[in-house]
């Protein structure tokens, strides 16, 4: 069966993408799988300089989900191209950057150093982060800043797709999606973790040393199914489905909405070959769908 | 290098052996060898029982305790959703492993050595003795809340010097700090110190080394994800005060190298 996509100037073997965050440089996982076997690999995020990250404990476990706070440790762009990205098959398997600066020209610079480097396929913003001169406030909340941003890394990307990683922590996020459009966007991606809290009433203090986390996993797919139907009635450019996926039936309910293609996150940790699972089951749960096409799947949803 | 712990490391579906008597906190857990003869004692393993479902996303890490032909063996705590769930599974049922990761302990031949192991911190050292080259230059000494019963403490006494102090009362940790330590100072010239336990205890032990200049390796217990260095949620930090993962640049460290 033919699971190749296509979208947005990127060929893809299969759909499944694993999500930023989850799935490290990826090398962490290559003895569970074959690393060339996936449609892609969106890296952990990465920043201009090197970041610590947050205090621990930064992860907890959640009914069906987990909450994280990690605070994007990582070793800076330089450190990812010059240490990781020579050991990854580019050539095969499209290698996504998830970029993340806390101020528009920051932004622009991230996207300077990647464009230039034939192994990254893409670069996937992360809008998350709170703008620092602007107060503090997530860029992702406001769809103008949305749109500034991508205006600025498509600007420094030389041609490199820009997909814009949506958080669902908004009132519109159809908006802000439009947004991400209208700045130049060549996909958008979502959602990114809901912003949540665990406490222990042993300590009485949170879980976490953040205070708040992102929590993801099966338990927000409804939330991400729900954002990417509302997405996907609103723009023309490709959408990325996230959020909860574990199986390939979950997969193709986000293709049925219209997603391009799906990232795989939190079930990584269920066992660490579970996007490699997915991508075997792919052409079990499409005959269960009664189709061999994700071309004749996509956006198929019959609505009431 | 993160990605050298895991290079061989497969995932496998195996069958939980034992059957339990009645149910306990403290059980062992048997499960099929999934083919983890060359595993190094002080490594561990995430463990997810299959039919958990995805209310439990992750696995849960455990020392592996030993390892012989046809079985491995794991002692546990139950302290949570994950333990509880695994201190009854039935005879058959299937358990999804990851292992053995991160690094081991030394094992310096002809070394006097000295086990520190503080509660469920005594199971990697079973299959260390039994492992061990030159086990008589081995001792063992076991501080613990819960009765010697609970614990694998006995099989290991007939293999290795070892001597058991118990806390009945938080007045009596004085008197057991001061016993490991006057233990480690004859570690002091040409020894080696091993630690296992909860990280106060692990605390103890790492100042004491580092204040006699003793060798002292300690193992940490953190929550974990992934266990296999992608997710960052287990990090501790160096001497340096830079965060590293526990899973895949431990669980072991010098006592010089870790800030606890």
């Amino acid at each position: 069966m033919d699971l190749r996509v296509e979208f947005a100037g990127l060929v893809l073997k299969n759909p499944i993408i694993t999500a930023s965050g989850t799935f490290g440089f990826g090398l962490e996982f290559a003895s569970f799988g074959d690393l060339k076997r996936l449609g892609g690999i969106v890296v952990k995020g990465l920043s201009l300089t090197p970041r610590e990250g947050n205090p621990m404990p930064r992860v907890a476990e959640t009914p069906c989900g987990m909450l994280n706070a990690i605070g994007i440790q990582n070793p800076g762009v330089e450190a990812f191209l010059r240490d990781k990205l020579p050991l990854l098959p580019w050539r095969e398997t499209a290698i996504i950057a998830n970029m993340y600066a806390c101020s528009v020209p920051e932004f622009g610079d991230l996207a300077g150093v990647l464009a230039g480097e034939e192994g990254v396929a893409a670069l996937e913003v992360n809008v998350s982060c709170p703008n620092v001169t602007l107060g503090g406030a997530a860029f992702g909340q406001d769809p103008k800043q949305i749109r500034k941003v991508t205006e600025a890394v498509k600007k420094r990307a030389k041609g490199k797709p820009v997909i814009v990683k949506l958080s669902p922590n908004v009132t519109d996020i159809a908006s802000c999606a439009l947004a991400a459009q209208e700045g130049g966007a060549d996909a958008v991606s979502l959602i990114n973790t809901l912003l949540a809290m665990a406490v222990d009433i042993r300590t009485r203090k949170p879980t976490l040393a953040n205070v708040l986390g992102g929590l993801s996993g099966p338990a927000i797919k409804p939330v991400a199914l729900r954002c990417v139907h509302q997405v996907c009635r609103k723009v023309s450019i490709p959408v990325i489905g996230i959020g909860g996926i574990v199986s390939a039936e979950d997969a193709l309910e986000f293709i049925l909405l219209g997603a391009a293609a799906v990232q795989v996150g939190t079930a990584n940790f269920l066992r660490p070959d579970q996007s490699f699972r997915i991508i075997d089951d792919l052409p079990r749960a499409m005959l269960k769908a009664h189709s061999d096409s994700l071309d004749e799947l996509r956006g198929s949803l019959k609505l009431p | 290098m993160v990605e050298r712990n895991c290079r061989e490391v497969k995932v496998r579906e195996i069958r939980f052996l034992g059957t339990w008597d009645e149910p306990s906190d403290f059980v062992e857990l048997t499960l099929e060898n999934p083919g983890w003869e060359s595993y190094r004692p002080g490594q561990f393993a995430m463990l997810r029982a299959r039919h958990w479902g995805l209310e439990l996303p992750w696995g849960r890490p455990f020392s592996i305790s030993r390892v012989d032909a046809e079985s491995v063996t794991f002692f546990i705590q139950v302290v949570g959703r994950g333990t509880s769930r695994l201190a009854r599974l039935r005879t058959g049922d299937e358990v999804v492993v990851w292992g053995p990761l991160g690094n081991g302990f030394s094992a310096p031949p002809e070394t006097p050595t000295l086990l520190l192991a503080g509660g469920m911190g005594i199971a990697p050292f079973r299959g260390y003795v039994e492992r061990h080259r030159t086990p008589e230059s081995l001792r063992l000494v076991f501080a613990h809340r819960t009765g010697l019963d609970f614990y694998p403490y006995q099989s290991l006494a007939q293999l290795v010097h070892a001597e058991a102090i118990q806390e009945h009362t938080p007045e009596d940790l004085p008197g057991i700090i001061a016993r490991l330590e006057e233990v480690m100072d004859e570690y002091a010239e040409g020894g080696l110190v091993l630690a296992c336990g909860p990280t106060p205890f692990l605390h103890t032990v790492q100042t004491y080394a580092l204040k006699m200049d003793i060798r002292a390796e300690i193992s940490l217990e953190k929550t974990m994800a992934c266990g296999v260095g992608a997710c960052l949620g287990c990090v501790c930090k160096d001497a340096e005060g830079k965060h590293m993962q526990v899973c895949a640049r431990g669980p072991v460290f010098p006592a010089t190298g870790v800030q606890l």
